[in-house]
């Protein structure tokens, strides 16, 4: 199902490749340069893993000052550059290219410093997500945005991204809990964006680099905000006859102007397939399941759940179940972060991520479900809902090229429908190659000249992250 | 007299760039022309986004409006209201401090990044903002972003927009989020602190999980012209929180506990809070009739009252704190003292400083927005190129 192109590799970059590696290892310490085609099968793909491509070269740098000095070498000699940070994208943002050396950032992992009075910390970009978090929860704060891959995904590849997870609906996605960047440019030049103090002084560069898939620069610090950890937080589960009933549930709470921390919603074969994995107490008598959170204390908590049950009720709820205990809690959020996970050991699937106004979600499953049917293919639901987040699941097999195809169609089209609902291609896990051909769908060629511009504007030559994002036919000539 | 002009739909504001573009006719962009002080460049005319008025869309379940960006805030705000919702950042009106007149705009709201008390928790306007349109200087018509809480679809260009004051774009139409009003708020106020202990107290506060939405320190210099008068004698620490009353009341009373050891504490009902709350955003102290040097100065929480203590042995100033003391109104006596500032600021740690306010040949003479260092300067001129190849917007941001 090979039919996302890349670009071409550049021949003078591949005749010069043992050359390069020489170059690579004399700037970098010993034990920093993976050159070994053996060695590079790991680097090959991401979480995005029907696609795949060998680097050059792998660097592995232990400080910035080396990541200038590698980026200063390649910008030099025209050699295209891939920032990674643990692989974890799921739309191959982190999949390199034949002529690219990919710049890891897995030695630089360390939390340089915590400063509570500020509420800030600053880590270098291989920290995990989660890691923050654990640095700081003893002392009552925690990091807020909170992909499902928390454990394994890095702050760097979370700014590149600007990742979202589970509960943003109150406390923002990346970009809104991000102070500031050391970031290297292309050319090797080290700058900083922002930093403790709030805002930008000048134009919101840091704004334009979250979010910018590795294409202007390469993160390898960063400043986050932390946030007091709420006294307690208690998932409830509401099951429904119907998608539909659970979706206008979803609008109806949010129109009530109540924010629960997170509002995830599963259908009945997501609901199988979690619970089947996680024996997390999931109500199997339902159609549709929402996981609403709510935080506070124990006095909020039951006011907040009061009202939400009785909107609920209005919508024929069938079971509403509240935990007893944490360990309750967070086998319910085991259950739906492990979807992902779960959904890979009974198929093949592809994961899309539109982002839909709220008034569109009935409308939208159901459209999603006569796309799968269509292509005579099977769907598990799970997203969140309280953004309009939909993250479809489409299981296919993947050792049959015919079923693959037909998932890769099946997803097109739901995106085109998420856009076509008002939506747009990605929520939260970036366009990297996967949306890339979509991208003329939602953007004019007004709209992705600007974009591009931008982009050239850091980069005036296309080498970082060159297949990625924009569509490769009518891009400017680097 | 420089000529204003109106154009009345995007289109047209679209051709009169493109065609502007031909003859190398500079644009000063304006909105409700509330930050008239700020001088538009020489030989600029006056584009101004007046004509591009109304809301488009308001959807009060899917908690996000689009409007014109020439709407008046007035109108947005008014129709949030009657849905119990707002703009979570608490946009900033200028008009006291700089004797201004005219009529705030939503979209010079968002091209200034013009952002409250509330922006230290809940984000800036730009952390609202969703999606844009705007005509570059190119004469063409771009949007960016989109209507949906969540967008990652290619480069976040409306970050750039906001707070760019005119430099990149002339903002034709915005879609931003809100949120449900709070059913209630209430004022926690701690009397006596110094600077010092008011900036303990405060990052105290905000370690605690009582959701603390405001968090300010009027120092006794400045502290009898909030509220009419009406805080207790002495400096006043002030952290309000918002909520469902039942909810408030709880919070209030755990953080009251909480700050005891500080000072001395007392509540301001929600009436006061309001009236509070409007003149901690609205600088309402340096709303004096006077054209003396007002700057606003974003440094961390921590270093906004080193800043202060560190200028007041060498210059005449009077400020006080709000974003748990990272937010620093400052007036000085004649001088802005522009270089002593922003040597302090990076002596502290970091941040910028905007001169809001001085005499007409001061404004002209000073860098009102903070240099920034060669490498960053380097690519802020970059980007404004590949929106404004020909240079047709001028602001005082970007040259």
């Amino acid at each position: 199902m090979d039919q996302i192109a890349f670009l071409e590799p550049r021949p003078a970059v591949l005749s010069r490749r043992r050359e390069i590696v020489a170059d690579l290892l004399d700037l970098l310490p010993e034990g920093c340069l993976v050159h070994e085609p053996r060695e590079l099968v790991p680097f090959e793909t991401d979480a995005f893993v029907s696609y795949r491509r060998l680097p050059l070269a792998v660097a592995l740098p232990e400080t910035t000052q080396q990541v200038a000095a590698v980026l200063k070498y390649c910008h030099r000699y025209g050699v295209p550059v891939v920032p990674r940070g643990a692989g974890t994208s799921l739309a191959g943002g982190a999949i390199p290219q034949e002529d690219a050396v990919v710049i890891g950032l897995s030695k630089m992992a360390q939390i340089l410093e915590v400063d509570f009075a500020n509420r800030t910390a600053t880590v270098q970009a291989g920290v995990t997500n989660l890691a923050i978090s654990d640095a700081v929860s003893a002392d009552g704060y925690f990091y807020a945005p909170d992909p499902s891959s928390q454990l394994a995904c890095t702050i760097g590849g979370n700014i590149g991204m600007n990742s979202g997870g589970a509960h943003c609906l109150k406390y923002g996605v990346t970009t809104n809990n991000l102070l500031g960047v050391k970031l290297v440019l292309i050319d090797g030049t080290i700058v900083d964006l922002g930093g403790k103090a709030l805002d930008a002084g000048g134009l919101d560069l840091l704004g334009v680099v979250c979010g910018g898939e590795g294409q202007l620069g390469i993160v390898t610090e960063a400043t986050v905000r932390l946030v007091a950890r709420p006294e307690g937080a208690r998932p409830v589960l509401f099951g429904f006859d119907s998608s539909e009933e659970a979706g206008a549930c979803v609008a109806d709470v949010i129109g009530a102007g109540i924010i629960p921390v997170a509002i995830e919603f599963m259908d009945k074969p997501a609901i199988e397939i979690c619970e089947a994995f996680a024996q997390a107490g999931y109500p199997m008598d339902v159609e549709a399941l929402l996981i609403v959170e709510v935080e506070g204390s124990e006095a909020e908590m039951d006011a907040m759940l009061a009202s939400i049950i009785e909107i609920a009720g209005r919508h024929g709820v069938k079971v509403v179940k509240e935990c007893q205990s944490a360990t309750e809690a967070a086998l319910i959020w085991k259950g739906r972060k492990s979807a992902f996970g779960a959904t890979g050991r009974i198929a093949d699937y592809i994961c899309m991520d539109g982002t839909v106004p709220l008034s569109q979600l009935p409308h939208v499953l159901r459209g999603t479900a006569e796309i799968v049917a269509k292509h005579g293919l099977r769907v598990a639901n799970v997203f969140h809902a309280g953004d309009g987040n939909m993250h479809p699941l489409i299981l296919f097999n993947a050792n049959d090229p015919d079923d693959a195809a037909r998932a890769e169609a099946a997803g097109n089209e739901i995106l085109k429908l998420c856009v076509d609902a008002g939506g747009c291609l990605t929520g939260e896990h970036g366009v990297g190659i996967e949306k890339r051909d979509l991208m003329r769908h939602q953007y004019s060629e007004a709209d992705l000249a600007q974009q591009m511009a931008v982009r050239a504007a850091f980069d005036p030559q296309w080498l970082l992250n060159p297949s990625k994002v924009f569509p490769l036919e009518g891009r400017p000539a680097a | 007299m420089t000529p204003i002009h109106e154009p009345l739909s995007e289109e047209a504001a679209a051709r009169l760039v493109m065609i502007a573009g031909l003859s190398a006719t500079p644009f000063s962009i304006s909105g409700g022309g509330t930050r008239s002080l700020l001088p538009a460049a020489d030989g600029a005319e006056q584009l101004s986004t007046r004509g591009l008025n109304g809301i488009v869309a308001y959807n009060p379940a899917e908690m996000t409006m689009t409007a014109r960006a020439g709407t008046p805030l007035e109108k947005v705000e008014a129709a949030l209201a009657e849905n119990r919702q707002m703009l979570a950042f608490e946009p900033v009106d200028l008009r006291g401090v700089l004797g201004s007149s005219g009529i705030p705009t939503i979209g010079g709201v968002f091209a200034t990044n013009a952002s409250g008390p509330r922006r230290f928790v809940a984000g800036a306007a730009r952390d609202s903002l969703l999606g844009v349109r705007f005509v570059n200087g190119k004469g063409e018509i771009v949007k960016a972003g989109g209507r949906v809480m969540k967008n990652v679809t290619g480069l976040d260009l409306a970050k750039l927009l906001a707070g760019s004051h005119g430099s990149l774009a002339l903002l034709t139409e915005v879609t931003f989020r809100v949120l449900p009003m709070p059913e209630t708020a209430v004022t926690i106020v701690i009397s006596g602190l110094n600077d010092a202990e008011a900036t303990a107290a405060m990052a105290t506060a905000m370690g605690l999980p009582v959701e603390v939405s405001g968090a300010a320190h009027l120092p006794e210099s400045v502290r009898g012209r909030f509220a009419g008068g009406a805080l207790p004698d002495g400096a006043a620490t002030v952290l309000r929180l918002e909520g469902l009353a039942a909810s408030v009341s709880v919070r209030a009373q755990k953080l009251a506990d909480a700050m005891a050891g500080f000072g001395a504490v007392s509540q301001c009902d929600a009436g006061l809070t309001q009236r509070l709350w409007r003149e901690i955003r609205d600088a309402a102290p340096y709303a004096d009739g006077t054209s003396r040097p007002l700057w606003r100065v974003s440094v961390a929480p921590t270093a906004g009252q080193q800043l202060v203590a560190a200028l007041r042995l060498e210059t005449g100033v009077d400020a006080f704190y709000d974003w748990q003391g990272g937010l620093v109104w400052l007036r000085m006596e004649s001088d802005p003292e522009a270089a002593l500032l922003r040597r302090y600021i990076k002596a502290v740690g970091g941040g910028h400083a905007t001169l809001l306010r001085a005499r007409p040949d001061v404004l002209a003479a000073t860098d009102i927005f903070q240099p920034q260092a060669d490498a960053v300067a380097a690519l802020q001129t970059a980007v404004k190129a590949s929106f404004d190849p020909g240079g047709l917007f001028r602001s005082r941001m970007t040259g």
